[in-house]
């Protein structure tokens, strides 16, 4: 599992550019698939046929994208101006190293020297208009022979252990699909689709289409969320805690999960020992926001692994979270599946 | 062989804050001591090699200082680390940032920072201050407590890497391409004759006050002392007037922390080999190791080869490869050309005071 978050992490993917991310999940779930296609926009649909059982469709679904920067200009000087994809805090971008276009060109964002910036500049944090990626060239002309307006950027983190802990770039949602990869190589007895979702941080766009398409009886969306167990005086709560286990959603801003789903879920956790915590509600978007407005409405809930950092150059995961977010989806699909039948709203025409 | 892009490589990738920096000098005495006919160190740990030179009586100190800057851990709150600036260090660069912490075993570390999600419009415009940060190294409470301990260094964690056009980014490039420029310089030197002895002084505690280099340059007492340092390589956001090109070669410092005598001859040096260099006016205290070798003893002449950097104090510090080269070059070649002719120009000028009062001007 880890292993396979160590291949997907570093690989570049900003929103639209997902191809190398897929290919490298196609390499790892190809031993274990019956099936896979690609969509028009680029979602990976990966199908193992049922074992032994009926064939309704289960969709769990993890997206490729990362937030990153695009190439928006190159200046005189030969810099790149950027803009980001999906959300980024510039607070995070100063004094980073990123991998620029098809090359993965080393480039830097600097940042002026505190010798040269007066003290009340240092109490504004920079924008994204003050900021540009310096790859080493000296003129428009020189830095366009190796870029391109429109090149992605995303940032240039090792994946590796630290402390007890992970840490690596876009766990936001490598971790999800690392943990779809682990799943695919299970046997159920119903349809599995574990799609692979494109474009979920510029809107939850890729899972749009891909929730239409499958047409599943119930949707798990698995995500690297937000994890903010910092020390604060501020008595804020925290959305997740590392450690604490499993993360199930209530609702978040773009979903409120069936309640019947939730419970399943709690039971199961329960049943088996595994560790879980809800997610505090209302924090951050998912997939699922898309899938459970597909066609007539498809049941929808969530389960997350806490990572610290998302959005940022290097986020932190626990190893045992992520275990037991593997156990806890898998030991739930197949009863999650049949309650979901049961609240399908297509068989309950009276007649 | 040592080329500039390997050494900046390997310089970098050792790690000392001010007042830690015994691993850099371990290092730079094992590539030193092939060039050089005396190594030591004085008591706050300067690492002073000496090439002797055919003459006794006069030399010249290069000076390029070990330290870079970093924090300190202050102290622990749950299983966070909190730290203090070790030299100058604008907060705003730091979120997001690799460290390592240098424990009772090396950790990686991150400086944390809460995601967009969680923050308010407001939160998200704050700066937080050094002190308000946190260092997350995925351990527990308990074992984080077993393995760091207050006061503990900590450095940044970021790797070199070359870039396209001939560029190298990385932590600590302040001033390690000194040291890598002097090292060059010493290789440089080893196939040449030279009349004066040449010492190279790879000084500590520059960014905490100029200590090393003002203690070092007592225990050399050179004849003229040159400090090897960074200078503002001209970027976005900047004036002109406060920094010089990143591309154009070593710049050569102008100011009342110079002699203009050495000046003068650093500048000649350059022409006649052809090297390129440029001009950088320094109107006061310069920030370098000459500032306080200039009044050592009874004062000593000195200048600045300035490398030209850009992202000054980052993590992603950047240079041009080219200039630590050229810089080594005219640092060779002017040692080397250091003659009896230049001991008249850098002394003691006795007034003719006789020719005064008879109303004749000194020459």
């Amino acid at each position: 599992m880890i292993e396979t978050l160590g291949v997907l992490s570093p690989i570049p993917g900003i929103s639209g550019r997902e191809d190398a991310v897929r290919e490298a999940v196609l390499d790892r779930v190809a031993p274990y698939v019956d099936e896979a296609s690609v969509d028009s926009m680029g979602n990976l649909d990966c199908v193992k046929r049922s074992k032994n059982g009926h064939g309704e469709k289960v969709m769990v679904c993890a997206h490729m994208d990362e937030v990153g920067l695009m190439v928006a200009q190159i200046d005189s000087n030969g810099l790149l101006k950027c803009r980001t994809v999906g959300g980024i805090d510039p607070r995070v971008l100063t004094a980073q190293r990123v991998r620029v276009g098809q090359d993965n060109i080393p480039g830097v964002i600097g940042m002026k020297p505190i010798h040269l910036s007066k003290p009340e500049e240092r109490t504004k944090n920079p924008k994204i208009q003050d900021l540009s990626v310096d790859v080493g060239g000296s003129s428009k002309e020189e830095t366009e022979k190796w870029i391109k307006v429109g090149d992605g950027a995303t940032f240039d983190t090792k994946f590796e252990p630290v402390g007890d802990l992970v840490k690596g770039k876009a766990f936001d949602d490598r971790m999800g699909c690392a943990v779809l990869v682990e799943l695919l190589k299970e046997a159920f007895p119903f349809e599995l689709h574990g799609v692979f979702t494109v474009q979920e941080e510029v809107g939850l766009r890729g899972a749009k289409v891909a929730g239409y398409r499958i047409n599943p009886r119930v949707c798990v969306t698995l995500e690297g969320t937000i994890c903010d167990d910092l020390p604060d005086d501020k008595d804020r709560g925290r959305t997740t805690r590392l450690g604490d286990g499993a993360v199930i959603t209530l609702r978040d801003r773009s979903v409120v999960c069936d309640r019947r789903l939730v419970s399943v879920l709690m039971k199961v956790a329960e049943r088996d020992e595994i560790p879980f915590q809800w997610k505090r509600p209302l924090a951050g978007g998912t997939d699922a926001g898309s899938v459970h407005l597909s066609r007539e409405g498809i049941p929808s809930c969530v389960v997350s692994t806490p990572c610290r950092y998302i959005h940022s150059p290097a986020s932190m995961a626990s190893p045992e979270d992520a275990e037991a977010v593997v156990r806890l989806v898998r030991n739930s699909l197949e009863e999650l599946c049949s309650v979901a039948g049961e609240i399908d709203g297509r068989s309950n025409w009276k007649t | 062989m040592m080329t500039p892009d390997n050494l900046l490589k390997e310089l970098c990738a050792a790690h000392g804050p001010s007042g830690f920096e015994s691993n850099v000098a371990d290092l730079v005495e094992r590539l030193a001591a092939p060039y050089v006919d005396e190594l030591r160190r004085d008591a706050l740990g300067n690492l002073i090699a000496r090439k002797k030179g055919q003459r006794e009586g006069a030399s010249i100190m290069m000076a390029a200082h070990m330290d870079e800057i970093g924090f300190l851990v202050s102290g622990r709150k749950e299983s966070f680390l909190q730290v203090a600036a070790v030299g100058g260090l604008d907060p705003r660069v730091l979120p997001g940032q690799e460290v390592w912490v240098h424990g009772r075993e090396k950790l990686k570390g991150i400086v944390a920072s809460l995601p967009p999600h969680v923050l308010s419009q407001e939160d998200r415009g704050k700066v937080a201050q050094i002190h308000q940060l946190y260092v997350d190294v995925g351990l527990g409470e308990e074992a984080l407590s077993e393995k760091v301990r207050v006061g503990d260094p900590v450095t940044m964690a970021v790797e070199s890497v070359s870039m396209k056009g001939g560029c190298m980014s990385g932590k600590s490039m302040d001033d390690r391409a000194g040291l890598a420029c002097m090292l060059l310089a010493l290789s440089r030197l080893a196939a040449m004759k030279h009349p004066w002895d040449v010492y190279a002084v790879a000084t500590v505690q520059e960014e905490v006050g100029l200590k090393g280099a003002q203690v070092s340059a007592f225990g050399v007492e050179p004849t003229v002392a040159i400090a090897i340092d960074v200078a503002h390589g001209n970027m976005p956001g900047t004036d002109e007037g406060d920094t010089v090109d990143f591309r154009k070669g070593p710049a050569i410092a102008f100011g009342p922390n110079i002699s203009p005598v050495v000046c003068e001859r650093l500048t000649a040096t350059a022409d006649k080999h052809g090297i390129p260099w440029q001009r950088e006016a320094v109107p006061g205290r310069s920030g370098t190791d000459a500032w306080s070798m200039q009044v050592v003893r009874s004062g000593i002449p000195t200048a600045i080869v300035g490398l030209p950097l850009r992202y000054m104090h980052t993590a992603v510090e950047m240079i041009h490869l080219k200039t630590v080269e050229r810089a080594a070059r005219l640092l060779a070649s002017f040692s080397a050309e250091l003659g009896e002719e230049a001991l008249q120009w850098v002394g003691l000028s006795p007034v003719d005071l006789e020719a005064r009062r008879r109303g004749e001007k000194d020459d």
